[in-house]
């Protein structure tokens, strides 16, 4: 496919560059690692196989080839060749269709997976882009226009139809917050972290009481709170050590940082909480100013929520590659 | 003291990581423990762990928590499976890995052109920058973690003399730099925001993604750097 015009930020990712953090080499992959699975699910691919993820301006596409294609995660009104086309379907298009978003209707990334998968280099084991590092995905960086991004499989079924054309399922989700809902807070579960027990009650009540606005500062590296200054009865630093997506640490001026995609590995800020897995894919669609509310959880519930929600995309899975199986051997 | 039997706790980071924790402080015999058992969960690592982290004096694993619970056909979590796997971990001794300490000399030009933070760091300590060259330069190091980013190695104990809080607020810093903060000394990989005094730069990559090993310091290593001039610098 070839990008006619970039995105703000479009990158390939996987679902992380893991096993290398002793060596600072921190995971990166999707945001939304659901949302890649499973749109990734519904065009017949491992849920692991690097997808396509842009934010709002996302990139203008152009099909070079025939492809089985499918858009997860956020809905930005997408296109075919000008149509409307929706959201968690398998699509096949074809040579010279282009693929574009007009406006951000829910979440903040989408996901753009492909049937075979995205050919770009792996680097330690991962195709995930890191922009720090300059290294893998796309050389290392986001796409620009006239990218030439290559497909690792030829279009595996026999090219039809003239026109793109929906397949007739759906992946039955639940969307991420809808903008009717804009006013309300999203709640997220979360676990105490080492330094919770170090902050005094009255930052305690304020962190599972109130609500907090995301702020501008708000990337795939960590989103930073505006929230009144927390305050601890820390008085030593806190010498670095593993921090995890999610993590939520206080910064020293009392602000809040939610820790995402492109962490670092270590960190010596105190770690007041961290979010729970199930809620990772929620948090990942959330953009600058939306306002998001905690509650204290524990580990049996949170991997209980997380169990449920790996048990749905593996049927999603199998419905999807049955589904597909059935929709080819009837085109034959 | 035997070096197995130092105390620890362990506490769920999140939902999907767990760490030991040897007390928050650096030290080397801590430290050392952190990396032999590092080694020792990476040689023989069990089913469900993604990534092992080691840390100044604690060491992390990120672990799959659908193939935990899998493993335990759901009777705990997997919180207390991955605890239990680990305390036996902790039970056994970890035998002393013959190891070729590597030496590593890096070269530094302490020029103020490649250390914006040099003058200030002099004025604030009241030294010269031969003093402060001399002092920097005379210790051997010892790298006690790679963090924060892709080879970002954490070295100590510099001199009483040039140690330093990190500066309130950081700033961007050059691929290369090398700073102070506290009692540690480290060299930025890339360019990045920093919040270390940066008080000279090295021409060697620290991260090289197209090396075979993309990381040039590795835990335990030690390190000593060594003055070059601005035009040995800019040649080399």
């Amino acid at each position: 496919m070839k990008i006619i015009n970039a995105g703000i930020q479009d990158t390939i990712q996987d679902s992380g560059r893991y096993g290398n953090q002793h060596l600072g080499i921190n995971p990166t992959g999707a945001m939304d690692k659901y949302a890649m699975q499973i749109t990734n699910a519904l065009v017949g691919n491992h849920a692991k196989e690097a997808v396509l993820e842009m934010h709002f301006p996302a990139a203008t596409i152009m099909f070079s080839q025939s492809a089985l294609i499918a858009l997860g995660g956020a809905d930005f009104s997408p296109t075919i060749n000008g149509e409307p086309v929706p959201v968690l379907h398998p699509i096949i298009v074809n040579k010279n269709d282009i693929l574009q978003f007009h406006k951000p209707i829910n979440g903040a990334r989408v996901y753009l997976a492909v049937a075979g998968g995205i050919s770009v280099k792996s680097w330690m084991d991962s195709r995930s882009t890191n922009l720090k590092a300059k290294v893998g995905g796309f050389n290392g960086r986001k796409l620009q226009k006239d990218d030439h991004v290559l497909f690792r499989l030829a279009y595996p079924y026999p090219a039809t139809q003239k026109e793109f054309s929906v397949l007739p399922w759906k992946a039955d989700i639940k969307v991420p917050s809808s903008s009717q809902h804009e006013e309300t807070s999203q709640l997220f579960y979360i676990l105490p972290g080492f330094e919770w027990s170090q902050l005094t009650t009255e930052s305690k009540e304020q962190l599972t009481n109130n609500s907090f606005e995301l702020s501008q500062q708000s990337d795939r590296m960590g989103y930073r709170l505006n929230n009144i200054p927390l305050i601890t009865t820390l008085k030593d630093e806190v010498i670095s050590s593993a921090v995890s997506f999610g993590t939520i640490q206080l910064l020293p001026d009392g602000k809040l940082i939610i820790l995402m995609a492109d962490h670092q590995t270590t960190g010596g800020y105190p770690r007041v909480g961290h979010i729970i897995s199930a809620h990772h894919s929620k948090l990942a669609q959330l953009k600058s100013g939306d306002t998001i509310q905690f509650r204290l959880t524990d580990l049996q519930n949170a991997e209980e929520l997380f169990i449920n929600q790996q048990q749905h995309l593996l049927q999603l899975q199998n419905a999807c590659s049955f589904r597909l199986k059935e929709y080819f051997k009837q085109k034959n | 003291m035997n070096q197995n039997k130092l105390p620890y706790s362990i506490f769920s980071l999140g939902d999907a990581a767990i760490t030991i924790d040897f007390g928050n402080m650096i030290d080397q015999t801590i430290n050392h423990q952190v990396i032999s058992r590092f080694h020792q969960l990476r040689e023989n690592p069990f089913l469900g762990i993604i990534d092992i982290v080691p840390a100044y004096s604690s060491i992390t694993i990120h672990y799959d928590i659908a193939k935990i619970r899998h493993l335990n056909s759901g009777t705990e979590t997997a919180f207390e499976t991955v605890e239990k796997l680990l305390e036996e971990k902790m039970m056994q001794s970890v035998p002393e890995r013959t190891i070729e300490k590597r030496l590593i000399k890096i070269p530094v030009c302490y020029e103020t052109e490649y250390a914006p933070d040099l003058l200030q760091f002099l004025s604030a300590k009241n030294m010269s920058r031969e003093e402060l060259v001399a002092l920097h330069t005379q210790k051997t190091y010892n790298v006690f973690m790679i963090g924060f980013l892709p080879g970002f190695a954490y070295m100590g104990e510099v001199d009483e003399k040039i140690a330093m809080p990190r500066k309130p607020q950081p700033n961007i810093v050059a691929a290369g730099s090398v700073g102070i903060a506290g009692k540690q000394t480290g060299i930025y990989p890339l360019i990045s925001p920093g919040g270390w005094h940066v008080i000279g730069r090295t021409p060697l990559k620290l991260f090289d993604a197209n090396r075979e090993e993309p990381i040039l310091l590795k835990a335990e290593d030690s390190v000593q750097f060594y003055s070059i001039s601005k035009v040995e610098y800019e040649n080399y």
